[in-house]
């Protein structure tokens, strides 16, 4: 009995979680059936944008009939690709939750003939298994916001680097760029470099070690903004000035919407765009494709801008923030 | 071995750490018949069958089974079962979620195959032998009660048994279930095999028995064939009481009768719980000690928790001063001034974590209600009084109760319901498992509250206890109140004769 | 009998079996071990100055002053999670998840439709608040029903919640993150302008109080214990075993909203897929190192609290000696491992004959040199 009530509840709960996500509609001959893995909305505001951003671009007036499923664990995800397989979709288009795992699932896609758009994230698979794959170059999203750091012209670059998730893709893109140009600089140095896992309350209580320690320093160098977040009020309440007018510089990625008004309001000094608006890339990459024209680049990376506090304008913050 | 005898065993002896639980015990169960084996708690049954079932180790004795020569070894459960002993418990050991066919043959197929389809065809064929009224391939969960149980002894016998035990094997069914039950054990007892039958209910033993081992403290009182002794002289043999034993004296100084001319303070019609006990009238006077006798499992204890609604009450009204009053949970009775210290002090009593002082302290507690709380100091006072007044051994008020004694931490459960100042107490079973000067206290205590204008209900498994503390005695068998003793009566031979009852007739 | 045998044991173990015995030796030692351990690594662990920060106030500033700062929520989180524990013998894994709804709400209240508040009244983050909390007690009382009415394991009923908990509270903002801007909002998680000491250490100081204040002017403490050591026994002294165990869930969700209130304040927005993540698992940890049982029973809520800054004091160490603080867990388990070997009770006994020895030892020496 008490089982039974259990397995109900559980069952309802995954019902919402389902009903949440949104299931499928009836299927219709003349459109564009595909499928879509991605990652759940919930992670980030990063996500969410993308998400939308996926839902608006793939409707019925678009001329698709599409089907999402989101997970951020990659078995889920790999057992939901073998059944769009099975419901025979036209495309596939995934961004992984990991990276490994993917090559069986994808070869059988091949043999039914299930073309596999990636986007957002790229796996460790065969490119002959998929089409094409949209991605943000992260190493690029890194050096464009060194090269405006070294820009600023500092004599001393002391800098807290907080990082993401270590061994994601971002992390690996964004740390990069900054690690050679500490090796290469004699005065850039690093005073702490730790994850946060992308977690305000982690960069915070991290940035708050060092104001704890007494250790000097004047940027903060966070792989998201949420980090970033977390490091500002760490500093406000130890009692440092930040932003253009202040002492530490603030640098943030992602573009979220209100970390775009901290530009504005020149709290924060810089922050990198991680573009989640990938779905008119996809839709003009399966247009192609319908029409038989073969694709000239299999890798597309995203446009993808770098805004400085004293150039940002209001006119950004709607159009990009997210 | 005796010429019939599928079962032999002689001289057992078993010990626990300061408990002679077995003492020289002889057992004998022959090819076909059904042998009862009875006596009250702690008497050995379990025991015994446990030291045949291979649970426990004997420390003395051989047991011959037919067919072999010399005295067999039972080493453990799994040698049990090779030699053709089975048991069926109370509770159903099997799993619900199988089928039928599994829980008959699981544990017992050679090797990794199973042969899914002659299993369901030798399932049915043994069902339908024994006329089991289940399929094979059926669930077990969803057969009733009786049908699960049949099943297991099926699971029993067809492991080529010549001994089955059945260890209260009725409990749980109703009377039709039961009628079926009975059929098989028939069938069974025909085909030859040796059946133990541990059961409380004289009625059931009369109808199914042929032969009865009465055990006693660890025991053997005698083997008789049952059309040679009658209920009264089971009764009589299970508790030690001689029947013909009129030249009983009684302790003046610890008696003490209430006034026959005062009020009935609680009063109770057709009650019922949820237990399984027949619906009963009780009442009680003030200044009065009654008590409930009957056999374990005779429903004693489940009457009086219907009166505290411990269980919960399905049926009936209750009566205070002659105005209705609801008791459904236990502090409604609580509210109404009644007491109830539990037959299982350590399952329902004692909480045993806590300190002397918040167990005397609790029930007061909970009556003065959650914004109330006592202070340290008052109930450190109160902890004092009660400790000194009873004269509880412990180290202090906030040693945790469960380092205390048997008898002190019975003392503690009670100093918590004296302190809430009842107008009625139920002490069921105060006195077990307690050394015999705090059995005296209490018993003393008991008289000198009802002295004071306390009503008493008293039960006790010891009815010269009963005797010299009760001024009323409400019989019970089989979970049904079937006569009731005072005045002159209340001696051992009329409880026990009244206990006994007179046939099968005056059963439902 | 019983007096003569409880003197002996006394006088047997002596000192040492009454300190391994005393249920606050536990969360001592490990804070002895950690401050030991700072002084070798680095004195300047404890050093407290005064600063002067950007809105002109005094502050003070230093490791100790983060601890008991970032310990609050953990804190105040331990008071409701020991009662959940002593009544239900089990634990609540959706706090974190709950603490994500009762922010978004807040926030939800506090910033309206365009998830922006730039000025913000002392009304609305009062009503805000009451709402947020009423809220969490409400998916407490969930909890508690399932745990009390249909019997289920509270680590299995919370579950529920821990899964569905933050998709409800990205649900109840739109997927948005709302954020503060008024300053003043900040002073919740930050500094009151003149006062040195950070807010949230005065919020719980508050809670501890009012906890303090609830034990002694209700029975809760005596309900609580009982039912948690023995429910038969309680039911039958006029215990209602169901509403406690509820109660307690309750509680805990008021523990809850006030957390939240401390981390949006601190951060003048939360991000409901990460905020909070994991501190039910510090929560249990500090019952736990607070030597109370997590199978039920008698509590001592001083121990939980205490418990709680130990674990501050170890994650704030661990990062000041630059450790990943994903390699965090990693360090909690080992306290972990030690805990529950240390009060398994075959190591207790262990301990209390090794105490008895060292006595009996220190003896024989004393004789000697007599």
């Amino acid at each position: 009995m008490k089982k039974k009530i259990l397995a109900l509840l559980m069952v309802a709960t995954m019902a919402l979680g389902l009903t949440a996500c949104g299931g499928g509609e009836e299927s219709s001959d003349d459109l564009i059936k595909v499928g879509v893995i991605n990652n759940d909305p919930n992670e980030s505001g990063y996500r969410t944008a993308n998400v939308n951003d996926m839902k608006a671009m793939f409707t019925k007036e678009n001329g698709y009939d599409a089907k999402f499923f989101y997970s951020l664990d990659n078995d889920e995800q790999i057992a939901q690709a073998e059944k769009y397989i099975n419901d025979e979709v036209d495309y596939l288009l995934l961004s992984a939750a990991g990276t490994s795992g993917w090559d069986s699932v994808l070869t059988k896609a091949k043999e039914v003939g299930v073309k596999v758009i990636l986007f957002d994230r790229t796996i460790d698979a065969d490119s002959s298994l998929y089409e094409a794959s949209i991605v943000s170059d992260m190493k690029k999203e890194g050096e464009t916001a060194v090269k405006w750091l070294a820009d600023q012209g500092l004599s001393e670059y002391k800098v807290v680097h907080i990082q993401g998730v270590i061994g994601s893709a971002a992390q690996i893109g964004r740390s990069g760029a900054l690690d050679s140009k500490v090796a290469e600089n004699d005065n850039w140095t690093i005073v702490k470099q730790q994850t946060a896992d992308w977690s305000q309350e982690k960069a915070m209580e991290i940035v708050q070690s060092v104001l704890d320690s007494g250790e000097e320093f004047n940027v903060i160098y966070a792989e998201n903004d949420d980090m970033a977040a977390g490091a500002v009020a760490a500093i406000e309440k130890a009692g440092k000035t930040h932003g253009v007018d202040g002492d530490i510089i603030i640098m943030g990625f992602d573009c979220n919407k209100w970390a775009l008004e901290k530009l504005l309001a020149g709290e924060w000094n810089y922050d990198g765009q991680c573009n989640p608006f990938q779905a008119s890339y996809i839709h003009d990459i399966i247009q192609k494709l319908e029409k038989g024209e073969t694709l000239t680049e299999k890798t597309i990376i995203l446009d993808e801008k770098g805004f400085d506090a004293k150039t940002i304008t209001q006119e950004d913050v709607d159009k990009y923030g997210i | 071995m005796k010429e019939k005898a599928v079962l032999e065993m002689k001289n057992i002896h078993k010990s626990f750490p300061g408990v002679r639980a077995l003492q020289a015990v002889d057992f004998t169960l022959c090819e076909g018949e059904v042998h009862a084996l009875m006596g009250e708690n702690g008497a050995g049954k379990s025991t015994l069958i446990k030291v045949l079932t291979g649970v426990y180790s004997k420390d003395e004795g051989e047991i011959y089974l037919k067919g072999h020569e010399k005295a067999v070894a039972i080493r453990s459960p799994q040698d049990a079962q090779n030699l053709g002993i089975s048991t069926v418990y109370q509770e159903i050991t099997l799993c619900p979620n199988l089928s039928v066919a599994e829980n008959m043959f699981i544990g017992r197929t050679k090797g990794m195959g199973v042969n899914w389809k002659s299993m369901n065809k030798m399932a049915d064929e043994i069902l339908t032998s024994l006329d089991i009224p289940a399929k094979s391939t059926q669930q077990l969960a969803s057969c009733s009660i009786a049908v699960q149980q049949m099943v297991a002894i099926a699971r029993a016998v067809d492991m080529d048994c010549k001994v089955l035990i059945l260890d209260e094997p009725t409990s749980s069914l109703d009377e039709q279930e039961v009628a079926k039950l009975f059929k098989l054990m028939r069938d069974l007892k025909s085909r030859g095999v040796g059946i133990v039958f541990v059961k409380h209910f004289l009625d059931q033993v009369y109808e199914i028995c042929d032969k009865i081992t009465v055990l006693r403290d660890g025991q053997l009182v005698g083997e008789y064939e049952i059309e040679n002794l009658p209920r009264v002289q089971l009764v009589s043999k299970m508790l030690g009481k001689d029947f013909d034993d009129t030249s009983e004296i009684k302790d003046d100084s610890l008696t003490y009768k209430g006034e026959d001319a005062s009020e009935k303070i609680f009063e109770a019609e057709s009650l019922r719980s949820n237990a399984g006990i027949k619906p009963f009238d009780f009442y009680i006077k003030k200044g009065e000690v009654n008590g409930f006798t009957g056999l374990l499992g005779s429903g004693r204890s489940e009457s009086v928790r219907a009166i505290f609604g411990a269980d919960r009450v399905v049926g009936g009204t209750v009566k205070k001063n002659g105005k209705e009053v609801k008791i459904k949970k236990p502090i409604d009775a609580m509210k109404q001034g009644i007491a109830y210290l539990p037959e299982d002090r350590k399952r329902d009593g004692i909480v045993g974590d806590l300190s002397v002082r918040e167990n005397i302290v609790l029930a007061l507690q909970v009556l003065q209600g959650f914004f109330k709380p006592f202070s340290k100091k008052a109930q450190y006072e109160f902890a004092d009084e009660y400790i000194k007044l009873l004269d509880i051994k412990t180290a202090s008020a906030d040693t945790p109760i469960k380092s205390l004694s048997g008898g002190n931490q019975q003392k503690v459960i009670l100093a918590r319901w004296l302190l809430t100042h009842p107008e009625y107490l139920i002490l069921d079973e105060p006195t077990r498992g307690i050394d015999i000067g705090t059995k005296v206290e209490i018993q003393k205590l008991v008289l000198k509250l009802a002295s004071e204008g306390m009503s008493v209900t008293f039960i006790s498994s010891e009815t010269d206890e009963m005797l010299r503390t009760c001024s009323r005695l409400i019989v019970m068998r089989d979970r049904k109140v079937v006569g009731e003793i005072s005045g002159d009566d209340m001696n051992q031979t009329k409880i026990m004769s009244t206990i006994a009852g007179g046939g099968r007739d005056d059963a439902e | 009998m019983t007096q003569n045998k409880v003197e002996k044991k006394t006088t047997a173990s002596g000192l040492f079996g009454r300190l391994f015995r005393h249920q606050l030796f536990i969360p001592i030692a490990a804070l002895l071990l950690l401050v030991i351990f700072n002084l070798i690594m680095d004195p300047a662990f404890f050093a407290i100055r005064m600063e002067i920060n950007n809105a002109g106030n005094n502050v003070l500033l230093g490791s100790l002053v983060t601890i008991l700062d970032s310990g609050s929520e953990l804190a105040i989180l331990a008071i409701g999670m020991t009662l959940v524990t002593s009544a239900c013998g089990g634990q609540d894994i959706s706090v974190g998840a709950n603490i994500a709804i009762a922010g978004s709400v807040m926030l939800r209240i506090i910033c309206g439709e365009d998830a922006r508040a730039e000025e913000v009244s002392v009304g609305i983050v009062i009503v805000a608040f009451l709402v947020a909390a009423l809220v969490a007690m409400l998916f407490g009382a969930f909890n508690g029903l399932l745990v009390a009415h249909f019997n289920i394991q509270p680590m299995v009923a919370t579950l529920i919640l821990y899964t569905a908990g933050r998709h409800i509270a990205a649900w109840v903002n739109n997927n948005t993150l709302p954020k503060i801007n008024d300053t003043s909002f900040g002073y919740i998680g930050g500094y009151i302008p003149g006062i040195p000491i950070p807010t949230p250490i005065f919020i719980a100081i508050a809670c501890m109080a009012l906890i303090a204040l609830v034990l002694k002017f209700t029975a809760l403490g005596l309900y609580t214990q009982a039912i948690g050591v023995n429910e038969n026994s309680s039911r039958l002294n006029g215990i209602n075993p169901k509403a406690i165990k509820i109660l307690s869930f309750v509680i805990l969700g008021l523990c809850v909203a006030v957390a939240a209130f401390i981390k949006v304040g601190r951060n003048t927005t939360i991000n409901y897929s990460g905020v909070a993540k994991d501190i039910e698992m510090d929560a249990i940890l500090a019952v736990a190192l607070g030597g109370n049982a997590l199978g039920g029973g008698r509590f001592n809520m001083g121990a939980s609290i205490l418990g709680a800054y130990v674990i501050q004091f170890l994650t704030t160490t661990l990062y000041a000696c630059n450790v990943e603080s994903s390699e965090l867990p990693a360090y909690k388990a080992v306290v972990v491992i030690i805990l529950v070997i240390m009060s398994a009770p075959v190591v207790r006994d262990k301990l209390k004959d090794v105490g008895k020895k060292l006595k009996s030892k220190k003896n024989v020496e004393v004789k000697e040199v007599g």
